[in-house]
């Protein structure tokens, strides 16, 4: 049931937080932040409640029928891996819910309701095993993130939605082939129609077939993700949006794409996710590479922090096909702490422009003398992001590196040149934003309590993530013998092929 | 013909009574309400009247009539839908000058061609209920005869209409030549020479131009997009809605009955069609500033999907087609009802512009347009959702990828339209912004069809048996798979 509770709240605050901004602009945002605290206090239960005495793979499950003339359930349940991305998206929920306390002040009641139904809908993202249930959340959630962009965004703001919009449905079509073509094969082989996620994981396909259906959800991942000849909806999308919309964009609606190859993918077809593996490396290293570059030569603040998202998840990416215990271990560490140094960085170039109305470096400059609490913590984040050992990034990093040198060295090599380029779109970021002289003569005021507390909580979880990142890794573990399993599995299956 | 018989067709005899009683009492007594109120009066007890003749069904009426509970089902759509079209009308020609009571008079009319047509099994009440639809829908969009558009409209109609129709009797002549049968049933049954079969065969191609056109297809869709901006708002939604259920209602009895879906030509030719209208309709649309014109070729493509779920002949297929026109129907009327609601008396709110920022004026209007724009796009959630998601189903399960793969791509083309539209109405809205009345007939069906828009969209189990149950006629009766 608490399942159920956790998208019931974010639902019902949404409606409430709409309804109360008759009376108050301020009333929608109190809602929402309660509704956030109270799931990320839910979800910690679980976290904390639920490990020691669960049965079987699931800490927490419900199970409904839902449109039985298909065998579709309502099915929803948590693991390690959901578990996480759950305590993820609460976490990032509240800092979204903060961020746009002064931001948005314009159509208050409609904004938090949009927010609050993207988090619901993510959320059942994270849940849904159910496959058509998938779909129908990993659907509807773009609905009110499109409201997001088109309604408080910036400059160019329909112009990114729509095209956010528009790729992420052809590719979610795609896989809802994909889809439809595994439950009528599943039928086929067994008589039973369902979309139950544990009936359809044993479904034997010709390899041709697993191939195709791979791709099918493969190319919906890819675009979420994102996979470098499918990213150029996001510098769009993360640009234009408001604060909250970018951090959500970058910390939650990313790491989809990498929980469904996880959850989706490699489990399903294990041994086409294994044929494709070289091709899934080379996409990630280019990925690493070609955003470290772009984000290096963007002048607009924003779109540089976006295409350094492309760079972290191609190590996602990396960490997920590499096939090792390490490189998932990283994968998953990456994907956390990617959430809470880009969000970070999100949050404090919103609350820049909100206090210069520009996001171009070219006009900023000797802020530190002038915020230096603001900068201070942007180098710090810059820091995080750039891989710094202590800060949680680096953990991730150094793991998924550690495990792609087992299956290729120069993949390797390549990745490890992204973390060097990291190092320069960083620190160029800190120089020319808050060193150097102050040409404009900006006077600003630092951070205010709010968001300092943000700041505050956010640096607290990467110190920790950096320092003592076991909880994690435990919490994980028993999904990655899973997930090692199946990696297992498929190559013995190629071996006696040969 | 018994007793039983003229039982068995009582929803059809309700309709055509109704609009008895409504020309008698314009004749004593022009009042506006009184003739929408004995309409709405006469298609209640027809709706009634399905549930006591559901009893009953099958039951074939002297070969000509075949009142099964696929005909009862699409009758009970066909009917809601012209109510609501009633309903709508009285609001939008309220605001009109001149005599409105004729219109009902028609739309019941219509609304009984359409009844004829789904029940029909024999060609003789195919181009029967097809001329009573057509002659009253002539009359229909050239309603308001002060309006130079709606009177091209009129006329197209009528003169592509008629071209059609002729298409179509030399087609059941050539038919009837060979077989030596009208009814669609036998035509399964009778073993042909040569050249025989291809006589055959091309007065079935024939009878898809009577079709096509009546669908707006590709090639047949020409008129589609001015009728639709030249007629007036609820005339469009019933043209859009009412009709082409109707006739695709009819396309399934005839085409799986008379096997003649089995001709690999029919199947060729259907799936051409059905290619050219998915890109056509999504295509064209994406240049269009005016809603109904945007309307219109988005019916295109959705007709074109039908298509789809229809050449994949199985039972799931008539189950597909079935819940999509459901939800079509639902979503469309949805969003003409707003155009209607929103029109003022000189001119409809058709333009992009007039939506520009309507949510911060009219939050729930704006919300009923956004939930059937999304709808017609197919995102979760909503009924037209599920439809694609039957339909693609469908696809799927005959492995048709071809098709549905030029659905998938279209339709995303088509999204980017939907999404302008959505985009206008949430923009900010222009300094001098008029202010419409707004009937409250008009906003009572607008309610309930977004209630119903979202219900089965997230629960369609009971529509989902519903249509199962009904499709079970057409299935025995034609032996699918």
């Amino acid at each position: 049931m608490i399942l159920i509770a956790l998208i019931g709240i974010l639902l019902a605050a949404g409606v409430l937080a709409w309804l109360s901004s008759r009376w108050s602009t301020e009333l929608p945002r109190w809602i929402s932040l309660i509704a956030a605290v109270l799931d990320l206090i839910l979800a910690a239960g679980i976290w904390f409640g639920g490990g020691s005495s669960r049965s079987n793979m699931w800490f927490d499950e419900v199970n409904y029928n839902w449109i039985p003339g298909f065998g579709i359930h309502f099915h929803l349940a948590v693991d390690g891996l959901s578990l996480l991305m759950l305590l993820l998206t609460f976490f990032l929920g509240i800092m979204a819910v903060l961020a746009s306390w002064t931001e948005i002040r314009e159509r208050v009641g409609f904004f938090h309701f949009n927010l609050m139904w993207v988090l619901a809908g993510i959320t059942g993202v994270f849940l849904a095993l159910d496959l058509f249930l998938f779909y129908f959340a990993w659907e509807l959630m773009l609905v009110p993130m499109y409201f997001l962009i088109v309604i408080w965004g910036h400059e160019r703001r329909v112009y990114a939605a729509v095209k956010f919009f528009l790729f992420t449905q052809l590719s979610g079509l795609l896989m809802l082939i994909a889809i439809l073509a595994l439950y009528f094969i599943h039928h086929q082989a067994t008589g039973v129609y369902t979309f139950a996620y544990s009936e359809l994981l044993g479904t034997q396909l010709s390899p041709g077939t697993e191939l195709w259906i791979m791709l099918g959800f493969f190319v919906a991942f890819a675009v979420k993700l994102p996979v470098v000849p499918l990213h150029t909806w996001l510098p769009d999308a993360h640009t234009e949006a408001p604060t909250a919309g970018s951090v959500i964009l970058a910390g939650l609606l990313l790491k989809t794409g990498a929980y469904g190859l996880m959850r989706f993918v490699i489990p399903l077809f294990p041994h086409a996710a294994h044929e494709f593996t070289p091709v899934a490396l080379v996409l990630a290293v280019i990925g690493i590479v070609y955003g470290a570059v772009m984000a290096f030569s963007q002048t607009d603040l924003k779109r540089l922090v976006a295409y350094t998202s492309v760079s972290h998840l191609g190590f996602v990416l990396l960490g997920i096909f590499s096939w090792n215990p390490l490189a998932l271990q990283g994968a998953i560490m990456t994907m956390i702490c990617h959430g809470l140094s880009t969000g970070g960085l999100f949050i404090l170039v919103g609350g820049l422009q909100e206090r210069i109305h520009t996001r171009d470096l070219d006009r900023m400059g000797g802020l530190w003398a002038v915020v230096p609490r603001l900068s201070g913590v942007a180098l710090f984040f810059g820091l995080a992001s750039l891989g710094l050992p202590g800060l949680g990034d680096f953990v991730g990093e150094f793991l998924v590196l550690l495990g792609a040198y087992r299956i290729s060295v120069i993949i390797t090599v390549v990745a490890s040149l992204g973390v060097l380029a990291s190092t320069f779109y960083a620190l160029r970021m800190v120089q020319r934003a808050f060193q150097g002289p102050n040409t404009h003569g900006w006077q600003l005021s630092d951070l205010t309590p709010r968001e300092g507390l943000m700041m505050a909580l956010m640096i607290a979880g990467l110190l920790w993530l950096g320092f003592y990142p076991q909880p994690v890794l435990n919490t994980f573990s028993p999904v990655m013998d899973n997930l090692q399993r199946t990696a297992q599995v498929s190559t013995v299956a190629r071996g006696d092929k040969r | 013909m018994s007793p039983a018989d003229i039982l068995a067709l009582l929803p059809l005899i309700l309709i055509g009574a109704g609009s008895v009683v409504v020309m008698f009492a314009i004749a004593f007594k022009r009042n506006h309400a009184l003739a929408a109120g004995l309409t709405l009066v006469g298609l209640t007890f027809a709706f009634v009247s399905i549930y006591a003749v559901a009893s009953m069904a099958p039951r074939q009426v002297m070969s000509v009539l075949l009142i099964d509970r696929y005909a009862l089902f699409y009758m009970g759509l066909i009917i809601a839908s012209g109510g609501a079209v009633a309903v709508l009308s009285y609001g939008y020609l309220q605001e009109h000058e001149g005599q409105h009571e004729e219109l009902y008079l028609l739309l019941l009319l219509a609304t009984l061609g359409c009844a004829v047509l789904v029940a029909s099994s024999h060609f003789v009440t195919f181009l029967l209920g097809l001329e009573i639809l057509s002659v009253s829908l002539y009359g229909m969009v050239a309603y308001l005869k002060d309006r130079k558009l709606a009177l091209e409209a009129g006329i197209k109609y009528l003169i592509l209409a008629s071209a059609s129709a002729a298409f179509l009797l030399f087609g059941t002549a050539l038919i009837y030549a060979v077989a030596g049968t009208m009814e669609f049933s036998r035509l399964q049954e009778i073993s042909l020479s040569r050249s025989e079969s291809a006589l055959l065969l091309a007065g079935i191609v024939l009878t898809i131009t009577g079709i096509g056109f009546k669908l707006g297809v590709v090639p047949f869709h020409l008129w589609t997009p001015d009728v639709y901006e030249g007629a007036p708002a609820p005339v469009a939604g019933f043209v859009a809605t009412t009709s082409k259920s109707a006739m695709v209602a009819l396309l399934l009895r005839y085409f799986y009955l008379s096997g003649a879906i089995q001709y690999r030509a029919v199947f060729l030719v259907f799936a051409i069609i059905a290619i050219a209208s998915m890109c056509a309709g999504n295509l064209l649309a994406l240049q269009q500033t005016n809603v109904k014109r945007i309307l219109a070729y988005s019916s295109i493509a959705h007709f074109g999907y039908v298509l789809v779920a229809f050449l994949a002949g199985a039972t799931i297929a008539i189950e597909a087609v079935s819940f999509y026109l459901v939800a079509y129907t639902v979503t469309t009327l949805a969003a003409f009802g707003v155009v209607t609601v929103l029109s003022g008396a000189d001119r409809d709110a058709d333009d992009l512009e007039d939506y520009r920022g309507l949510f911060w004026r009219r939050p729930l209007m704006a919300g009923v347009f956004t939930a059937a724009l999304l709808s017609l796009a197919g995102i979760p959630a909503t009924m037209g959702f599920l439809g694609k998601f039957y339909v693609l189903a469908a696809g799927a399960a005959a492995t048709a990828w071809l098709l549905i793969i030029v659905l998938v791509v279209t339709s995303v083309a088509g999204l980017f339209f939907y999404l302008r539209i959505v985009v206008a109405l949430y923009s900010a809205p222009p300094e001098h912004a008029p202010i419409q009345m707004v009937s409250r007939g008009g906003v009572f069906i607008l309610a309930v069809l977004t209630i119903l828009l979202i219900w089965f969209g997230v629960y369609p189990a009971p529509l989902l048996n519903l249509v199962r149950a009904t499709r079970a006629d057409l299935t025995v009766a034609s032996s699918l798979p």
